[in-house]
């Protein structure tokens, strides 16, 4: 890897910085006036309630969805306004961890991690092959190389799937639930991973999730996404004792609160009685 | 206003064909002009042989039936006239010309076609195209275009062994079994068949067909709902859709081929 050069970019505290984003789909806001920063090197999450936007964030982050209006800016550039020629020499930069794993179920478990190096680079097979056993050995499966991806326990498919996704040392990796449906181990080997591949690799992570306990615990700084924009930012501990009783409700977990337990209806008393519309 | 309502149900049905019209020709173009590099060619071959060499046994078996049971009849209507010579012939026309290219398709688009289409959706619905897509790894230059390029080399072959075999059906129907001369039965069909106005038309036909079937498989595989219905939905689209092509196809094709009989 080449020494870091002192370009203005290098220079820019944050890798991601999002401005004044506005999105809608089929009428409903799923953004409006959205602003945040990713700043370089740390761990970064946005938590929210389910269907608050948060993986379409990700999206647009990875150019695969454009904002109605707005800001989207990786590295200085703009995702949305970029060619795609360079929009996907962008994204060779970045590594996803989908939630489903997204292994390619033809491949084994080694061609699943070998195969962005096989289509981006012109590594000797040598080479390529102590690459990607590198990466598995990171991800604690370089025993499984010769599995199948329908032979794999769905945390370890995630930890393939991490592996693949830090094959060309992106710097940054964006995770999508990363914990969702995962059993404690599962879970414990995930949080250590994602820590230690930010320390050891540098690289700058976002990560969207709703699990409170295991994001808190490894976030530099958490994002509150509620009705189309920030509600709440700050370290864990800042969050619990936020001013906005949203963000207290989210970060505590309580069923009820400005956040109602109930679906609008009407009058249940009325409701009961049959004397509704 | 159901007159109101009608309409505007009509109105919506007729954008959204539209609007997956126009998906499906730019899924077209912009696979089709991502011309295969040489590092993409194994990729092909590979489609070739799923779509293709695993189509072989259906159409081998189909193509003796069909070959055999062709013969049977124009055996039975040509001996009354004492011309069963003539059984040769009428085999190579009817299946050079017409069974060969449509019967091939409509295997192809129930065997391959919708097989392309599961895939694909399955590839869809599990992540596989936008994690690759992420990865700065173009799933229409990846997955969509070999495809399409296999589908079109495939069936034009398929067709010609499917023709091949279908002949020797009949060979065996006719000559082996009911003893048509064999001299006679060969010397008509070389004598009538001609290079360009049956095999060369016939061919062109299938590569229509295989430009059709294998667009319509992969766009609704590229299409379809990411869900198991979604993905029931989208194959059986393509198994209709295609059947139906390649009906209408063939009529205005042959129409426009062989329509100087007037």
């Amino acid at each position: 890897m080449p020494a870091p050069t002192a370009t203005s970019s290098d220079a820019a505290p944050n890798l991601i910085e999002i401005r004044g984003l506005h999105y809608a789909i089929g009428g409903r806001a799923i953004f409006e006036d959205l602003s945040l920063e990713v700043p370089r090197g740390r761990i970064t999450a946005i938590m929210g309630p389910s269907g608050c936007g948060k993986t379409t964030l990700l999206w647009m982050i990875g150019g695969r969805v454009k904002p109605d209006r707005g800001q989207v800016l990786v590295d200085g550039q703009d995702v949305a306004r970029i060619s795609r020629k360079a929009l996907f020499q962008l994204r060779r930069r970045m590594g996803v961890l989908f939630q489903s794993a997204a292994l390619f179920t033809d491949l084994t478990v080694f061609e699943n991690v070998a195969f962005p190096l096989r289509v981006h680079t012109r590594l000797p097979e040598d080479s390529l092959r102590d690459l990607v056993l590198m990466k598995l050995h990171a991800v604690g499966l370089r025993g499984a190389r010769d599995l199948m991806p329908s032979e794999l326990s769905g945390g370890m498919a995630r930890r393939v799937a991490l592996a693949r996704a830090i094959a060309l040392d992106p710097d940054l990796i964006m995770y999508d639930e990363p914990f969702a449906g995962q059993d404690p181990i599962a879970m414990g080997v995930l949080l250590s991973l994602i820590r230690k591949l930010n320390t050891a690799l540098g690289t700058t992570s976002l990560l969207v999730s709703h699990d409170i306990h295991e994001t808190a615990s490894i976030a530099d700084r958490i994002y509150v996404l509620s009705g189309g924009g920030v509600i709440g930012v700050g370290n864990a501990d800042a969050l619990k004792d936020h001013s906005e009783p949203q963000v207290r409700q989210f970060i505590r977990g309580a069923p009820d609160g400005p956040v109602p337990f109930h679906y609008p209806a009407e009058d249940y008393r009325r409701d009961l009685l049959g004397e509704g519309a | 206003m159901p007159a109101a309502e009608l309409a505007s149900r009509v109105g919506r049905r007729a954008l959204d064909r539209m609007g997956s019209l126009g998906r499906a020709s730019m899924l077209w173009g912009l696979a089709v002009t991502r011309l295969p590099r040489w590092s993409e060619f194994p990729l092909v071959v590979r489609q070739i042989y799923n779509v293709g060499v695993l189509s072989l046994v259906i159409v081998v078996l189909s193509a003796l039936s069909i070959g055999s049971v062709i013969a049977l009849q124009f055996y039975t209507q040509l001996s009354r006239f004492g011309a069963q010579e003539a059984v040769g012939v009428g085999l190579a026309v009817v299946l050079l010309r017409e069974l060969g290219p449509v019967v091939t398709a409509l295997l192809f688009a129930g065997r391959a076609g919708s097989a392309i289409t599961a895939e694909i959706g399955l590839m869809k619905s599990t992540e596989q195209l936008s994690s690759m897509e992420m990865m700065g790894v173009d799933p229409l230059r990846r997955i969509v275009a070999p495809r399409l390029w296999a589908g079109f080399v495939s069936l034009p072959l398929l067709t010609a062994i499917f023709n091949v075999v279908a002949i020797y059906g009949g060979v065996l129907v006719g000559v082996e079994w009911l003893g048509i001369d064999r001299g006679a039965f060969w010397s008509g069909m070389t004598e009538t068949v001609e290079l360009w106005h049956d095999i060369g038309k016939g061919t062109l036909k299938s590569l229509v067909f295989a430009l059709v079937v294998t667009w319509i498989s992969v766009f609704q595989g590229y299409d379809a709902y990411p869900s198991a219905e979604g993905i029931g939905l989208a194959t059986t689209r393509t198994v209709v859709y295609s059947s139906v092509m390649v009906l209408a196809l063939d009529f205005l094709l042959t129409l426009s081929m062989y329509g100087d009989f007037k």
